[in-house]
């Protein structure tokens, strides 16, 4: 069957947006063809630094004839309903038939010529594509990413004839700009296109592009027993820059190997689009990169290589500059002085706030991870320092990684430097999570602060939207927690000592506006010293201290005027502290919400059931650690045969209880086993008394498999108690019994996890 | 069209001189108040709006009074040259009338490596962007190439399209020349360093301590006041909009000199900016009226 190429030709698309270009040009030309009525054999798409490329295959030569029948009026229906079915139908009442009382129209349409179709499919591709940014180029309207100078349509080896914005289609491509002929060639089907394009020195395929880089890169590194760095992200966009991708090996000045491996990495790398090579014996960068140029050169690459070891040679003397400027004494200080003047979000204040912030926050984390709170304390101090200085201005990518190497330098403990250079981990699902104490107890601090901080200012992600990162800094306190098995309530442990520094930031603040309109009243001085040293004595705890600055006793000497502003100013203050602190409930609450939807996904991505987390969940717990080992008994427990019939038996006794609990029954007093009690009902009060002390003891374990293994006990007592028992009997004595035996069952089982909620 | 490589600096300007006068553009000479970069030519800001083709090409000194390093780097200028063509509606063979300057100054283009990289150029004091490349020879940046797509806040229809060569960085690379300061100026022993050492001395003390940061915020808001002013008269039916936007360039220059002395604070450069952007585009949308009425 027929075959239909189609190549947009145009000046050099960005690399960044090549691969999505496919796949919209893909989306499209399958949106066209399925809305025709076609369904093609094969349809692939490429895209290339300066061509789009689609190829459909086995498309019939035209669309098959087609009947439609529409619905008309009733018979008998009002003239009005008819005239205007007709009109819509564009027929005369003789042309339709009357079936079962309705009048039908059968419409014949014959299938239009796929060329048509087709033509009309480029335009709208062409017209409706959606780049990133797009632009006009001369004196033209239409918009392309770059100037479209060229549309290469062909179907069942016939040109297809259109014109769009006065580029009119032919038969015509063309290769690499400057190797071989360099002439436009005509072809008529996609093996005479993709043979001329190899022919011309252009690799059509992107894969085929990086396949090539690769295999050409190891080559050159085995003919000087070199390693190649490999770099997934660099290939994609060096594959997007070269239509004959060509890999030239260069030299560099060793002495610039005492720079930070990773500030060369980088270097090469932003800016230069090179590979970095390493030596297999030391497993260090040797002093070689890799470019990958865009034509295989009539010198072998010479002056290429040349070229670009004197560009990266003048890159890597900034970045001696760098690190030389930046490791000098007394940096660390300067830096912290200019984070004042870095704003990290206007709504939440300076870099330097954030600092402080972490700081406090790092100090109150550190006991729970087993890390000493001043080393804590000082490592999140200095963690952000990196930004100002120059290498991080330059290299972002780079912050916390240098602040580490200039801490060392500095003569910082080691683990002080580790946790500066770790405090941005995990960065992503891939990246490893930080396990030395100061380090987690750094990475928790600048992640909670993150979150804690956005959800403040109500920068929450919505769906797709999430441009401060927060979900991955939620997975990142999660992984953390987890893998160190931090024990912590988030609540009280984690998202309290926040709101406390915070409020205790903001009554400082208040309290030095305070002083200030003090001043402007003219108050006595002795009031200012009295409340003031009661803030100094008290500084952790705002809110007392205002309160007491209300009833503060005054100096004889004042006069009535201040003990008035004295009162005034602790009630205000003591009013604006507990504002605050009803608003980081709410927050707290949001957050704690937050966390379990993540917790939930990472699980789901393990295979694990998320309704489970709800089960656990709604037991009040807040400790990640333990919310997950109880879902990992939960979940091995119901896989169990165990599991399942205790679950529903559980779910037969819930609804009995739910039943008459909506009756108003009401489990009151205690549960006890009537004389003449039967023996499924002897035999699972007993079950249940039995179980008590071991799984008290199991839970006090926090052995959640354990505790579920007493549960299963309950198994066989609970089946023959529903099998056996009429529970609703007319005696009431016996009913209410009965009753509370089942509703102690829920309770044994409630103190595992909330089986209501477990789904199915 | 053979024609000897150019072998030192002034023979590239020649050769580039020749090239785009055969190509058809008007050559210019550079515009006599000081710029920040060779794009605000009245010939490249002004003549890039209204409805009128324009194609020309010019030599245009570049101060950037914070680049200065009183002579001591190889690589950084408080004053340099710039290369600028601009070429309005822009012909369907740009791209190839560019490389076929690159060769006209020597570079092989079988043996070197030459990339479109993308770049979105964009000039807030001017309220300008467009599209293109930063086109890249063995992986150093030789030429800036845009499509404009707007200048003064104001559409450029049709669409302008603008070269910018870094001159001395372009020349240093064609002459394998590591010091800006030993380019050849000319083919009888003078060097870039004999021409302009002591100018990147003298110039460098002035920008970072000489000027006086009060005398030049004054400047400024005179400049500020003067715009409106200008625009408001008007000889033969036209407003001076050429004037006007002359002292825009200066308004420019002197909040360029501010930064250098580090009298503006990080707040304050968006509003500097800003205002500066105003004045342009009161300048732009004059200019594009006195064009369409032409």
């Amino acid at each position: 069957m027929p075959q239909l190429l189609l190549e947009l030709f145009s000046e050099e698309i960005p690399a960044r947006m090549q691969a999505n270009a496919a796949r919209d040009l893909e989306r499209m030309a399958r949106e066209h063809l399925a809305a025709a009525g076609f369904l093609p054999e094969a349809l692939k798409t490429f895209a290339g630094p300066r061509r789009l490329t689609l190829v459909v295959e086995g498309l019939p030569i035209a669309q098959a004839d087609r009947k439609e029948e529409l619905k008309g009026p009733r018979v008998g229906a009002p003239p009005q309903a008819m005239e205007g079915f007709l009109r819509k139908a564009g027929l005369t009442q003789d042309q339709l038939v009357e079936r079962d009382g309705v009048w039908m129209a059968f419409i014949e349409k014959t299938g239009r010529a796929t060329p048509e179709i087709i033509a009309e499919m480029v335009e709208a591709i062409v017209r409706g594509f959606a780049w990133p940014k797009s632009m006009t180029w001369g004196s033209g309207k239409l918009r392309w990413v770059r100037p479209l100078k060229r549309i290469l349509c062909v179907f069942d080896r016939e040109i297809v004839p259109l014109t769009i914005d006065g580029i009119a289609s032919g038969d015509i491509s063309e290769g690499h700009r400057f190797m071989g002929d360099a002439q436009p060639f005509r072809v008529r089907d996609f093996d005479a296109y993709a043979k001329g394009l190899n022919d011309h020195f252009v690799v059509l395929d992107v894969e085929e592009r990086k396949a090539r880089i690769l295999e050409g890169c190891k080559t050159l590194c085995f003919a000087r027993n070199l390693e190649l760095v490999e770099d997934l992200g660099l290939l994609e966009e060096v594959a997007g820059l070269a239509e004959w991708p060509t890999p030239v090996l260069g030299d560099m000045d060793p002495s610039f190997l005492d720079l930070p491996a990773e500030a060369i990495r980088t270097s090469m790398r932003t800016h230069q689009k090179y590979f970095a090579v390493r030596d297999p014996a030391t497993g260090g960068l040797a002093p070689h990169f890799i470019t990958i140029a865009n034509i295989a050169a009539a010198d072998g690459g010479k002056v290429i290589a040349a070229g670009n070891a004197k560009v990266l040679s003048a890159r890597l003397s900034d970045a001696r500059f760098f690190w030389d400027e930046d490791r000098k004494a007394g940096n660390f200080e300067e830096w912290l002085e200019k984070l004042n003047g870095v704003t990290f979000h206007a709504k939440l204040g300076t870099m330097a706030q954030r600092v402080k912030r972490i700081e406090a926050l790092a100090r109150e984390i550190a006991p729970l991870v087993g890390a000493d709170p001043d080393k804590a304390a000082q490592a999140a101090r200095l963690a952000k320092a990196d930004l100002a200085s120059l290498m991080v201005g330059e290299f972002p990518e780079l912050q916390g990684l240098m602040g580490g190497y200039y801490a060392r330098e500095a003569g910082l403990d080691d683990d002080i430097a580790d946790a500066i250079r770790d405090h941005y981990k995990p960065q992503g699902p891939a990246d490893a999570v930080p396990t030395a104490p100061l380090s987690v107890a750094v990475a928790l601090a600048d992640k909670l602060d993150t979150l804690v901080g956005f959800f403040e200012i109500d920068e929450k992600p919505t769906g797709s939207k999430d441009p401060y990162a927060l979900r991955r800094a939620a997975l990142g306190v999660i992984r953390t927690v987890l893998a160190n098995d931090v024990r912590a309530s988030v609540v009280s442990d984690l998202l309290f000592p926040w709101h406390q520094a915070r409020i205790s930031t903001a009554m400082d603040q208040l309290q030095e506006e305070l002083f200030a309109n003090l001043d402007k009243v003219g108050a006595a001085a002795s009031l200012h010293d009295d409340l003031r040293s009661m803030a100094r004595r008290n500084s952790r705890d705002y809110s007392s201290v205002f309160r007491l600055m209300g009833e503060v006793e005054l100096d004889p000497s004042a006069t009535e005027n201040d003990e008035d502003i004295a009162i005034a100013i602790g009630g205000f203050v003591s009013r604006q502290s507990t504002v605050l602190w009803q608003s980081s409930v709410v927050l707290s609450r949001d957050l704690l919400a937050f966390f379990v939807d993540r917790l939930k996904v990472t699980l789901k991505d393990q295979g694990k059931r998320h309704d489970l987390v709800d089960a656990v969940f709604a037991l009040g717990d807040d400790d990640l650690v333990r919310i997950v080992a109880r879902v990992e008994a939960l979940d091995g427990f119901l896989k169990t045969d165990d599991g399942k019939t205790l679950m529903a038996g559980y779910k037969r006794a819930g609804n009995i209880l739910k039943a008459e609990e909506k009756k108003g029954w009401k489990a009151e007093g205690e549960r006890s086993l009537l004389d003449d009690a039967s023996v499924p009902e002897v035999a699972l009060h007993d079950a249940l008394r039995l179980l008590e002390a071991p799984l008290d003891q199991a839970l006090a374990a926090e052995d959640f498999t354990a505790a579920m293994q007493e549960l299963a006990g309950l198994r066989g007592p609970v089946d023959a108690f529903l099998d056996g028992v009429f529970v609703n009997s007319e005696v009431a004595a016996e009913r209410d019994s009965r009753l509370k035996t089942l509703a102690a069952v829920r309770d044994a089982m409630g103190r595992v996890a909330d089986f209501g909620l477990v789904a199915g | 069209m053979s024609r000897p490589k150019p072998t030192s600096f002034q023979s590239l300007i020649l050769t580039l001189h020749n090239y785009w006068s055969e190509h058809g553009c008007v050559i210019l000479q550079p515009h006599d108040v000081e710029v920040g970069a060779g794009t605000l030519h009245p010939a490249t800001v002004l003549r890039a709006l209204g409805p009128k083709p324009w194609n020309a090409a010019y030599v245009q000194p570049s101060r950037r009074p914070g680049d200065g390093r009183y002579g001591e780097n190889p690589n950084r200028l408080q004053h340099y040259y710039q290369y600028q063509v601009i070429l309005k509606p822009n012909p369907p063979n740009m791209q190839d009338l560019y490389l076929g300057s690159l060769e006209a100054i020597g570079l092989d283009l079988r043996i070197h490596d030459i990339r479109f990289v993308e770049d979105d150029w964009e000039n807030p004091t001017v309220g300008a962007w467009g599209l293109g490349w930063e086109v890249w020879c063995d992986g150093m940046e030789v030429s800036q190439y845009t499509y404009f797509q707007q200048v003064g806040g104001l559409d450029v229809s049709p669409v302008a399209g603008e070269l910018t060569y870094g001159l001395e960085r372009l020349a240093m690379y064609v002459f394998g020349v590591d010091n800006v300061y030993d380019l050849p100026f000319n083919d009888s022993g003078v060097s870039y360093g004999d021409v302009f050492l002591e100018n990147e001395r003298q110039q460098s003390e002035a920008n970072f301590h000489g000027f006086d940061v009060a005398v030049l915020k004054q400047q400024f808001e005179q400049m500020e006041e003067q715009v409106p002013l200008m625009l408001a008269r008007s000889y033969q039916g036209k407003a001076l909009v050429l004037p006007a936007y002359d002292m825009v360039l200066k308004a420019s220059h002197l909040f360029n000199l501010m930064n250098a002395r580090g009298a503006i604070a990080v707040a304050e450069r968006a509003s500097y900016i800003g205002r500066i952007r105003d004045l342009c585009k009161m300048c732009a949308s004059e200019w594009v009226k006195q064009q369409e009425a032409a």
